[in-house]
């Protein structure tokens, strides 16, 4: 097994509450002015923290953990994979969620983060069952598709491709799209606006 | 059997399937900018690889540049930097980089479609996510992250899962002072901010085949803040038109080849989507957001709705965008004061966008207090509305008129809210934060709406002033 591979994440859960938490959110945008990715783990949810003490990102009890727990349509809004990786650097292994924006998404997966959706109602469940006790380890299985916290087993989703891609080890896509060699120019010298109509 | 553009553009584009059962899609056209690219080039540099195809790749500059003072080095030293480093990155591997002294620079999603860059037919790949904007002329365009703008540089090829295909029809006619962007903000709000997630959205109907392109990017722009990450428009006799002498486009004889491949990659009449969906465009009002997503937005004679009217899931997000905001459920958005206008970004900023605004600010005066700004959306869009005195009309009204950038879209420069401000903005995003100050308010709207709130410090229905 590839040591990048992404079947099981455990570690202790960090909640986020409410939905559509966008990456304005998670990373504002005047932390996007660097050439380089140093330090993002620093300014992930700034505004949001500054804003309400109480923010999970906050709390004491919650340093150390690796999986963000969200609510609907995590990570919405712009391409910036500054977010995600603002996360990873704060120590986000593994997001589980409502339901998650396809960009972040993709950027997630690319950074060997899995996104794996539940029911909103188990979200909530998830969300109070860590604050009763943060300091339970949970599991977020990629390979069976669930989430286990005590002794609950929190059915879960993720799509084929990126499962694939993450429990393969293969999430860092690069290598794969280069095997392809020739094929590639054939592919583009087939379209018409490549040769010139 | 009969096909739609998707289909069509995907296999075309197709190089192989991927033992993760994903598609190895080829990338026609890459789209490069100063923000996410930087980390990009120097994977690149790590891994040893060349930019596989820079013939197919171009870049310039948007997002930090500064709107007023142009000269270098840039007063923002990271702002320099970065400028430094897509200059030094381009030039080294060759890609063509529209900068500040080439007279085509501009925001990405507006020089793209006016070079003709951007063509029916292709597959679009840039890191940011309203790409879908060039969807507009008939491509299969979309947004990236910065770890996929290394493997577009390095193998033109990503990695990924066919979407589904939700075709939005919106019939009749819009009334006057309904424009494309009330259009998109209708879709939002009745699809919802994720309704999309999973599609690409093929827009159709009467409504979209009498929109210039223009109104069509604005349309296909905010796809996104619909949750779809692809949206298009089928290619006809507009898109040619359009497409028709720009600097990018085949010329002579080879136009018209073209032309008859494009026509062939339209959705056919009888191909089948995995969803439809239908808008009414001749009820649709002037649309203004009130909250903290893109799809919390009334027509402007309407009120600002009570929690208990929208979904379970949603009602902690209204709450919050009720509290952000400083609203009450039940008040009108009409009269809401202002601070700011910003008329620009990739959604508003080409030149029919200028000349509505110019048309509801001449003769008149911004009102006592507020700041207004044109940021228009390229160096080209500038020369042309320049060349019709459009700059001496927001001037003489008291609007500022600014060189071509991203700008207050995102507040990555220096223009930004200050505090609290509420601001009429012409954007895509009104999530908290966005506009350069985290306790800042935006509320979007058309660029004619944002001219008519600029002229009396609040929210007001253009309608009521047109000439």
């Amino acid at each position: 097994m590839s040591e990048n591979a992404r079947t099981q994440i455990v570690g202790r859960g960090i909640p986020v509450p409410g939905n559509d938490i966008d990456t304005d959110r998670i990373i504002p945008a005047r932390f996007l002015k660097t050439v380089t990715n140093e330090g993002l783990g620093l300014h992930a949810f700034e505004d949001a923290r500054k804003h309400d003490p109480e923010h999970s990102f906050n709390q004491k009890v919650y340093e150390g953990a690796s999986v963000l727990v969200g609510g609907l349509n995590f990570g919405c809004g712009s391409s910036r994979e500054h977010a995600p990786e603002s996360l990873k650097q704060w120590g986000i292994r593994a997001i589980v969620g409502g339901s998650f924006a396809e960009i972040f998404f993709g950027n997630c997966t690319m950074l060997g983060i899995p996104c794996l959706a539940i029911s909103q109602d188990d979200v909530l469940w998830l969300q109070r069952a860590i604050g009763r006790d943060p300091r339970q380890a949970m599991a977020v299985d990629v390979e069976r598709q669930e989430v286990r916290f005590g002794d609950r087993v929190i059915p879960a989703r993720i799509p084929d491709g990126a499962r694939n891609q993450l429990v393969s080890g293969a999430w860092n896509p690069t290598g794969v799209l280069l095997e392809a060699g020739d094929a590639i120019e054939a592919t583009a010298k087939r379209l018409p606006y490549v040769s010139g109509f | 059997m009969a096909s739609s553009l998707l289909d069509k553009v995907w296999n075309a584009h197709t190089v192989r399937t991927l033992p993760s059962g994903q598609t190895q899609l080829l990338i026609g056209l890459h789209l490069v900018h100063e923000v996410t690219s930087p980390q990009a080039f120097q994977a690149l540099r790590e891994l040893k690889l060349p930019v596989r195809m820079p013939a197919r790749t171009f870049a310039t500059l948007d997002h930090i540049i500064p709107t007023t003072a142009q000269q270098r080095p840039f007063a923002d030293e990271v702002a320099e930097e970065m400028t430094v480093h897509l200059t030094r990155n381009t030039q080294q591997s060759g890609v063509p980089f529209f900068g500040l002294e080439s007279g085509r620079q501009g925001i990405v999603h507006v020089i793209g479609p006016e070079l003709g860059l951007t063509q029916p037919g292709m597959t679009i790949a840039c890191g940011d996510s309203h790409t879908a904007t060039h969807g507009a002329v008939g491509a299969i365009a979309f947004g990236i992250g910065t770890s996929q703008v290394r493997d577009v540089l390095a193998t033109q090829c990503l990695a990924m899962a066919k979407p589904k295909l939700r075709q939005v029809r919106v019939d009749g006619a819009l009334p006057r002072g309904v424009y494309a962007k009330d259009v998109i903000l209708a879709i939002i709000h009745t699809l919802g901010v994720n309704g999309g997630v999973g599609y690409a959205y093929e827009y159709a109907g009467p409504v979209i085949e009498r929109m210039t392109m223009e109104e069509r990017l604005t349309l296909c722009n905010m796809s996104i803040e619909g949750g779809a990450r692809f949206g298009y428009v089928n290619p006809d006799q507009t898109t040619f038109d359009y497409l028709r002498g720009r600097q990018y486009s085949p010329q002579g004889a080879a136009f018209d080849r073209a032309v008859t491949w494009w026509k062939s990659m339209a959705s056919d009449a009888g191909a089948s989507y995995d969803d439809v969906k239908r808008l009414d465009g001749s009820a649709m009002q002037p649309m203004v957001t009130w909250g903290i997503n893109p799809g919390q937005s009334v027509g402007v004679s309407e009120r600002i709705p009570p929690v208990e009217s929208v979904a379970e899931p949603e009602r902690p997000t209204h709450r919050e965008g009720l509290a952000h905001m400083g609203f009450e459920a039940g008040q009108p958005i009409a009269g809401a004061r202002i601070d700011v206008v910003f008329i620009g970004s990739c959604t508003n900023s080409r030149l029919s966008d200028l000349r509505v605004a110019a048309q509801v600010a001449r003769g008149r005066k911004v009102a006592r207090g507020v700041r207004a700004i044109v940021v228009p959306g390229s160096q080209l869009v500038a020369k042309d509305a320049e060349a019709e005195g459009l700059h001496e009309i927001f001037r003489e009204a008291g609007f500022e008129w600014r060189n071509a950038g991203c700008s207050m879209c995102l507040g990555m420069n220096d223009d930004k809210l200050r505090g609290r401000e509420m601001s009429a903005s012409t954007s895509n995003r009104n999530f908290i934060g966005r506009q350069g100050s985290p306790t800042g308010r935006t509320l979007l709207m058309s660029p004619a709406m944002a001219a008519a709130a600029a002229l009396t410090g609040a929210v007001t229905d253009v309608r009521e002033m047109m000439r």
